[in-house]
């Protein structure tokens, strides 16, 4: 935390920060008196540029585009990192790009996974290694989940090589009722977790409900030990947040709070609210604290009740982002079923597919296709390129990236999987996987696979995974 | 806590639960399913237009050209697959209502003064939603194991049926389930040497233990011709220590009813599953049978397995395995691969699925199957062909359970456990169309079913949703 104790100052700052946020500009801010020291509006910032990748056209593909369409016997052309183009097959491949034969096979934009805890939990899962919850304050707003990141997970490589990620929002865990800001990533390799950061994606926060926050907090004799414990807790901490935010509005701070900072800006709708939530009553709760407030809930996460009350979501615009299946494995966890997700779509809400495991980041894909049969058989018919939305442009829309990702629009990232199959197969896995246009999995060229530094020189080193 | 008191009451429990599976035979109605494409579940391919004929609660005949007795029910199985129902090897279904709820999980028992000697069987509860749940998925057989809470010996673990009757236990005490490994070692005190230690002196006093309480056939200790003990420098391995010291040990670290738990497995009457994953624990697990030879180890876990798939293919033994850990999660899975189960069982090793605790729902295990059959589709990656698929969730883990003909495919003789599916039964698509347990019709309603139907429409009609 910078103290700072010229109020003029402050309140230059504060205005800079202002300015910045309305004119959407990142880096860093200009202060009239360059010896002081500043706040900076990102000062952690990206340094993922793209590989580099070549022209590539992928001819005869059937293509699920993550908006909802599909195109049997289509192309899809790649340049400059970008998605040039997506038509049927009259579409013209333009000399000297590479083709890429998808005869019998799939195309669908990058996965991308809304709830991870790659890099913060990351494998192996030793006691060193447990840096996704700050669970020593049942709020902990300042705290920023790319702090954690290992870069060097091993859950990296195998996202991308049996799941097709390409992006994924990292997420601090839900001991906390304000667990702290995510990060959203690109799913490659890089030596800094800022080259791995998504450029330009916000920041996420993330809050959590029920039974966890008031166990871990419960147990050490601290508030919140109840379900109305965690909303007094949030209350209180909204209303500071609602003040500070204020006062630095009106340059008026005295001291800058990183915590309190995080908050205004989800106040401001700078920061997307990412609330792990399983039980109907609690969401309709939650939804009525963020109006009191003034903050809006992007997506609740583990929504396994989300069904409940579709109608609730869908009229406040929230995404629920949840597993097909995942039953039993907890109280707030009993009526979960698998239909979920096909009620949802069928009342008109979004759907996210999202893993929260490093092994169910493998299988979104599965996942979706599961929740896809088991509402065709209560009578809800959701077709596969409807099913491709789940894991792709729903999940870029939650996270504010759907600008730059999440359906293969012209224009977007030449974020691709190329599968040997459809998708929604159990006997379907990624064969080529395409990241801003470059090749970064290539099931048939061992050199096309990642290793993290982690597995090097020890057993299974470089193998299939 | 008075320990004498526990095991009168352990024995009356034993003698409880003999009685109730001797009188657990149920036969259910004669039927037969035509038309349908029938896998049988011994690692052969589907059969096109095939039929299944059910009569007495056994499965009479299945395959082509099989005839349907006169006057016997015939379903139609146009479009259907059939297969024998799924047999899911170690796991907590029936021991637990929801994970996490402490109050009516039964699944580990930290502070317990037993430890071998724990049995599930009197535990199961057939009327869990967790077993409702999973048999509307095909599951219909289960080997339930305690997990290991106070010691490396979790305890006996039962085989189950999932009908939906009073009997779930169709044997108790059919294993021994143990830890080594980093979680062994975590339990043993600290190290994987304080695991082996502790495993040895049980051994070896459940060995003396037998011999003291069984005047007749004092020679049968470790149950088989004791191997040479070679400790592999100049210091000989005191003969106390051994299995077959002559000698009465002094020392007693085993409660009475742990020990007499402990000698079935030291004389081979009762397999030893023991859970480890690195190539290392493993080569460990199967050097105990130098100095316990009449041990019948199965092997859980394995996820290293296919490096010393030769090891385990030569010395028998068996493993139960998880499908898809493919992650470095502990040091001890260093080298997991999606392919291990393919290279395991290319190896000669008999290798079924196992391991469903947790989020790893028994439910899972057709796509766990399914995704085998989709690794043995790329490149440089070992996996299984769909009726090796099938097999390693039905009559391969049935055979390492030691039930092989009883349960587990669709072999004349077995149980009439069949399961109709509205498709490839490997495919995330597919779903439960009928299931048969000993030829009986199971109903597929539960919880989640329940919710299903009420909130069809979210909305609240002119009462509210608890009248619907």
């Amino acid at each position: 935390m910078i103290s700072m104790r010229n109020a003029g100052r402050i309140c230059a700052h504060a205005l800079a920060g202002l300015a910045l946020a309305l004119s959407s500009v990142g880096g860093m801010a200009k202060s009239k008196d360059a010896d002081k020291p500043v706040w900076k509006e990102d000062p952690y910032p990206s340094t993922y540029r793209p590989y580099a990748g070549e022209a590539t056209a992928i001819v005869g593909a059937t293509v699920f585009d993550g908006a909802g369409n599909r195109i049997d016997d289509g192309v899809v052309l790649l340049r400059d990192g970008k998605v040039l183009q997506v038509g049927d097959a009259r579409t013209p491949v333009p000399a000297n790009f590479r083709t890429v034969d998808g005869k019998g096979k799939f195309v669908t934009p990058g996965v991308i996974d809304i709830h991870s805890h790659l890099g913060v939990y990351p494998s192996p899962g030793v006691e060193a290694h447990q840096d996704g919850n700050e669970a020593t304050a049942p709020t902990t707003p300042q705290v920023w989940a790319e702090h954690s990141v290992w870069p060097q997970d091993p859950g990296f490589s195998r996202a991308l090589v049996n799941g097709g990620v390409t992006s994924l929002q990292i997420l601090p865990g839900s001991a906390n009722l304000m667990g702290g800001r995510s990060v959203v990533l690109k799913n490659v390799y890089s030596r800094t977790v800022q080259g791995m950061k998504f450029p330009g994606a916000p920041y996420g926060l993330k809050m959590a409900c029920g039974e966890n926050p008031k166990r871990v907090y419960g147990a050490k004799g601290q508030m919140p030990s109840t379900r109305m414990g965690n909303f007094a807790v949030d209350r209180q901490t909204w209303i500071r947040a609602v003040e500070y935010k204020k006062k630095r509005d009106a340059g008026k701070l005295e001291e800058r709070d990183l915590a309190m900072d995080t908050l205004a800006d989800v106040i401001a709708g700078k920061i997307l609210v990412q609330n792990h939530c399983y039980r109907a009553d609690e969401m309709a709760q939650v939804i009525d604290m963020s109006k009191e407030f003034g903050y809006k809930v992007s997506a609740f996460h583990h929504a396994v009740e989300a069904y409940k009350i579709a109608d609730l979501l869908k009229e406040n615009d929230i995404c629920a982002a949840i597993w097909a299946d995942w039953w039993g494995f907890k109280m707030e966890a009993f009526d979960g079923i698998p239909e979920n997700a096909a009620m949802l779509q069928n009342a008109g809400a979004c759907v996210i597919i999202h893993s929260d495991d490093e092994y169910g980041i493998q299988r979104l894909n599965q996942e979706a296709a599961k929740a896809q049969a088991s509402g065709k058989r209560m009578g809800i018919v959701i077709p596969d390129e409807q099913v491709i939305r789940w894991f792709t442009l729903n999940p870029a829309k939650a996270l504010g990236i759907d600008k730059w990702a999440g359906s293969l629009a012209e224009g977007k990232m030449g974020d691709v999987v190329l599968w040997n199959g459809n998708p929604l197969s159990v006997y379907s896995r990624p064969e080529k996987v395409w990241v801003d246009g470059a090749l970064l999995y290539d099931a048939r060229d061992r050199t096309r696979r990642p290793v993290s530094d982690f597995e090097l020189g020890m057993p299974g080193e470089g193998d299939v995974k | 806590m008075n320990a004498r008191h526990l095991f009168r009451a352990g024995l009356a429990l034993f003698a409880a639960s003999v009685s109730a599976s001797a009188i657990a035979q149920t036969a259910g109605g004669d039927f037969a399913i035509v038309n349908a494409t029938v896998a049988i579940g011994d690692g052969s391919a589907p059969i096109q237009g095939g039929t299944v004929v059910v009569r007495a609660g056994k499965i009479v005949a299945a395959g082509a050209g099989v005839a349907v007795p006169a006057g016997v029910r015939t379903i139609d199985g146009t479009g259907k697959w059939v297969t024998p129902g799924l047999v899911v090897a170690v796991t907590d279904l029936g021991l637990l209502d929801a994970g996490g709820v402490d109050e009516s999980n039964d699944e580990v028992a930290e502070k317990a003064g037993f430890n071998a000697a724990l049995d599930v069987s009197a535990a199961i509860d057939p009327d869990s939603q967790q077993v409702a749940v999973n048999r509307a998925a095909g599951v219909t057989r289960a080997a339930v194991a305690p997990l290991a809470g106070n010691a490396i010996f979790a305890g006996q673990g039962a085989i189950i049926d999932l009908g939906a009757d009073a009997r779930p236990v169709t044997r108790p005490r059919a294993f021994q389930y143990i830890e080594l490994g980093e979680r062994g070692a975590a339990l043993a005190g600290g190290s994987r040497v304080a695991a082996q230690a502790v495993l040895r002196n049980a051994l070896r006093e459940a060995g003396e233990f037998d011999r003291r309480n069984t005047a007749k056939t004092p020679a049968r200790i470790g149950g088989g011709k004791a191997a040479p003990v070679s400790t592999g420098d100049d210091i000989p391995l005191d003969p106390r220590m051994s299995p077959v010291a002559q000698g009465q040990s002094q020392d007693a670290l085993l409660t009475h009813f742990d020990a007499a738990a402990l000698v079935p497995v030291v004389t081979g009457r009762q397999p030893l599953y023991v859970h480890v994953d690195r190539a290392s624990d493993i080569r460990s697990v199967l050097a105990l049978r130098q100095e316990f030879p009449a041990l019948r180890l199965v092997i859980v876990g394995a996820a290293e397995g296919w490096r010393v798939a030769n090891e385990l293919a030569a010395a028998k033994v068996p493993v139960l395995a998880q499908a898809l850990t493919d992650l470095p999660g502990r040091f001890e899975t260093l080298s997991a691969t999606q392919s291990n189960v393919g290279r395991m069982m290319a190896a000669g090793v008999k290798v079924g699925l196992g391991g469903f605790y947790d989020l790893d729902q028994p439910r899972y295990a057709p796509q766990y199957a399914g995704n085998l059959g989709a690794v043995a589709r790329m490149p440089g990656a070992t996996g299984l062909t769909w009726g090796q698929a099938l097999a390693s969730i039905t009559s391969i883990p049935a055979e390492i359970i030691g039930e092989g003909d009883r349960i587990g495919s669709l072999k004349p003789g077995r149980a009439g456990d069949v399961v109709i599916w509205d498709g490839d039964p490997l495919e995330l698509s597919t779903g439960v169309v009928e299931i048969y347990v000993d030829g009986v019709l199971q109903h597929l309603v539960n919880h989640q079913t329940r919710l299903r139907e009420r909130y069809r429409r979210p909305q609240e009609g002119a009462l509210p949703k608890a009248y619907e």
